[in-house]
């Protein structure tokens, strides 16, 4: 017999009293001003959260990032800003070693938790949300509403997604951290040293 | 502090407890995260809902957990993943290595898993030449010390940065008595990029499983299970079979309790959803059983399969606290690993179940509700019905079971004690024979007992109506 049988064969055969699952339609956590407190909360991960008009408006706004504006190796994913890497072209991912700025696409953000919801259905290389030094999500807000792109809690996160192709996708709530050596929480473990996140107006 | 070699958990407990300054250092870094557990859950008035929805949703899956396994494989593998079944440890490391043979495999990066832990992965696997780094970075800290990890979220949590300073000093040529955090961990940065950069294959563990798509959810603060997989080509995801839940929304209960009871954080920095394997490359899911099935047949133990790993349990256990994680001399530490431990291997950890004070902050704590206090309670009758127990511990009880009897002896004694421990010169009573004496005051003998209070108060209770 497979393992694989014999595994199934000694689960199924357990008296284990039925449950039914609960009801996840329930009164979750609604915040009076989602959008501040989602900034206030990214804010305590260790990340930033700024509202921009239009590319220009981006542009700007990343120009007084030093880390950004010294980057010499930047991606950007994002329709209209330019980065100084292309990473369609890159065919192996390990060429994205030493990407210092990379500014990426966003879907929606969460409230509750500072969260960042990222796919890489436009991004060819996932590490490059990993990799580089530093990190910005760009969320559009095409109707020209912020609150359309935050969400209050995780249960109306989930109600958003679609789980038809292999997408991979990510939560992500602020920049890499640890606490490993003596609770000292230190930013920058292995992935990006800071997190800013763009809430894009038309 | 080496690696503990003895299974009992009061002798190894006995020697954490050696460096007195320690174990209450080590006492307060874990009940500050207790605390921060705390606010976090304050700051979600459905708290206490979302304790029953895991819970139920837990319960629900183990009594279908065939079928969803079945479900789990088959969208799993429509979506391009392998999925391999392992009865045990062995198994389990067997497909592992025959995997990396597969692809010629020689460096692995591993993000945390418990797991993999459980099954002795790495020690197999360095046996067969093959190098595997874990990535997380206190892992990385207790790997180069050749340690186990003390605790399942926060692996060298027993540690001071002096410590880690010394260690990185040795292997990874850091400034001699360097101890700044920041100045370590970005040293530990750059080391293991080099080991993500030059990395063959990325083993992850897997925190929940989703049935209904086929894929699995891996929860990190640093990314480094991220940066594991993305840059090789394959992949390989190490699953117990209890980490399966029916459906993706359910993501939204587990993912909101996981982080807050675990570090008292909102969530995660990242929680990543793996649905299938890169472009071109593989996806391997190894599930696996090693004893879990047989606990779904017991009534009293059934629930400790609902366990998620946040490891709330052990930063609120006062006995975790002061005794360290390698006192329990097993994977799993603390009060869910005082029931997994002696449950898969009797012998060896009999005496977790009696590391414990019956305190039952841990189910309080539990944010799947498990209710583990009473399940130790019944373990140590079990332990006790096997005869497993040694006579310092059933003589005692045996004697207290007689005098409890008799009432009017236990009155008596009552009073004896209370004179001696009232009149006895210090050194009779805090003694090698009184371990209870020990590091602590022994409590004030009240001027009169219970008993003779409580008379005194129905007498002026009746003359009072």
């Amino acid at each position: 017999m497979s393992s694989k049988d014999d595994i199934l064969k000694s689960v199924r055969n357990k008296m284990v009293p039925a449950a039914d699952l609960p009801n996840l339609d329930q009164d979750w956590i609604q915040y009076g001003d989602a959008v501040a407190h989602f900034g206030d909360v990214l804010q305590a991960v260790g990340g930033t959260a700024v509202v921009v008009e239009g590319i220009d408006g981006l542009s700007a706004e990343l120009a007084k990032i030093p880390v950004y504006t010294e980057g010499r190796k930047t991606v950007s994913c994002i329709d209209g800003l330019m980065g100084t890497v292309d990473i369609d072209r890159v065919e192996d991912p390990h060429e994205l070693e030493d990407v210092d700025f990379a500014v990426l696409p966003g879907e929606f953000a969460v409230a509750e938790n500072g969260a960042v919801w990222v796919t890489d259905a436009k991004i060819r290389h996932r590490v490059v949300l990993f990799i580089p030094q530093h990190i910005a999500l760009v969320i559009p807000c095409p109707s020209g509403n912020v609150e359309e792109a935050i969400v209050h809690n995780m249960a109306e996160a989930y109600r958003r997604l679609s789980w038809q192709s292999n997408d991979f996708g990510c939560f992500v709530s602020g920049p890499s951290k640890t606490a490993d050596i003596e609770q000292s929480l230190v930013i920058g473990a292995h992935g990006a040293r800071s997190l800013h996140v763009f809430l894009l107006l038309p | 502090m080496s690696a503990v070699k003895s299974y009992d958990h009061p002798t190894n407990a006995d020697r954490f407890n050696k460096d007195q300054s320690r174990t209450h250092w080590h006492d307060s870094a874990l009940w500050f995260i207790r605390e921060k557990r705390d606010r976090m859950a304050n700051s979600l008035p459905e708290w206490e809902t979302l304790r029953a929805c895991a819970s139920q949703i837990k319960s629900h899956t183990v009594s279908k957990l065939a079928d969803y396994l079945e479900e789990f494989e088959r969208n799993a593998t429509a979506r391009g993943a392998t999925v391999h079944w392992a009865k045990d440890a062995e198994e389990h490391n067997r497909i592992v290595l025959e995997i990396l043979q597969k692809h010629q495999a020689k460096r692995i990066v591993k993000s945390k898993s418990m797991l993999t832990e459980e099954c002795h992965l790495n020690p197999w696997l360095d046996k067969h030449g093959i190098e595997v780094v874990d990535t997380d970075l206190g892992e990385r800290i207790v790997q180069l010390r050749e340690e186990p990890p003390s605790h399942i979220v926060m692996p060298a949590i027993h540690l001071k940065k002096e410590d880690v300073s010394d260690t990185f000093h040795e292997h990874l040529q850091t400034e001699e008595g360097n101890c700044d955090p920041n100045y370590l961990t970005e040293s530990a940065r750059q080391h293991l990029r080099q080991k993500f950069v030059q990395a063959d294959v990325g083993i992850t563990g897997v925190n929940f499983a989703i049935a209904e798509t086929g894929g699995f959810v891996v929860c990190t603060n640093e990314g480094n299970a991220d940066l594991g997989v993305s840059l090789p080509k394959v992949h390989i995801a190490c699953m117990g079979i209890e980490k399966l839940i029916p459906k993706v929304d359910h993501l939204s209960i587990f993912l909101r309790l996981l982080a807050r009871s675990a570090t008292g954080q909102p969530i995660t920095t990242y929680s990543s959803h793996f649905h299938g394997p890169v472009e071109g490359g593989e996806l391997h899911i190894v599930l696996v059983d090693n004893g879990r099935s047989k606990l779904m047949d017991s009534d009293d133990f059934r629930n400790s399969l609902k366990c998620i790993r946040c490891g709330a349990c052990m930063n609120t256990c006062p006995v975790y606290r002061r005794s360290g994680g390698h006192s329990y001399a097993a994977t799993v530490p603390g009060p869910i690993g005082s029931i997994l431990n002696p449950l898969r291997d009797a012998k060896h950890h009999k005496s977790l179940p009696f590391a414990c004070t019956l305190c039952g902050s841990c189910s309080d704590v539990c944010p799947v509700k498990i209710n583990l206090h009473e399940q130790l309670l019944t373990l140590r009758s079990e332990v006790n019905r096997q005869k497993q127990l040694p006579v310092s511990k059933t003589m005692p009880m045996k004697i207290a079971s007689w005098v409890f009897q008799r009432p009017k002896l236990y009155a008596w004694l009552g009073g004896i004690g209370k004179f001696f421990l009232r009149t006895m010169p210090r050194f009779l009573i805090y003694n090698g024979l009184n371990p209870w004496g020990r590091n602590r005051e022994m409590p004030e003998s009240p001027p009169e007992s219970f008993r003779k209070q409580y008379a005194q108060r129905k007498k002026s209770q009746k003359s009072e109506r």
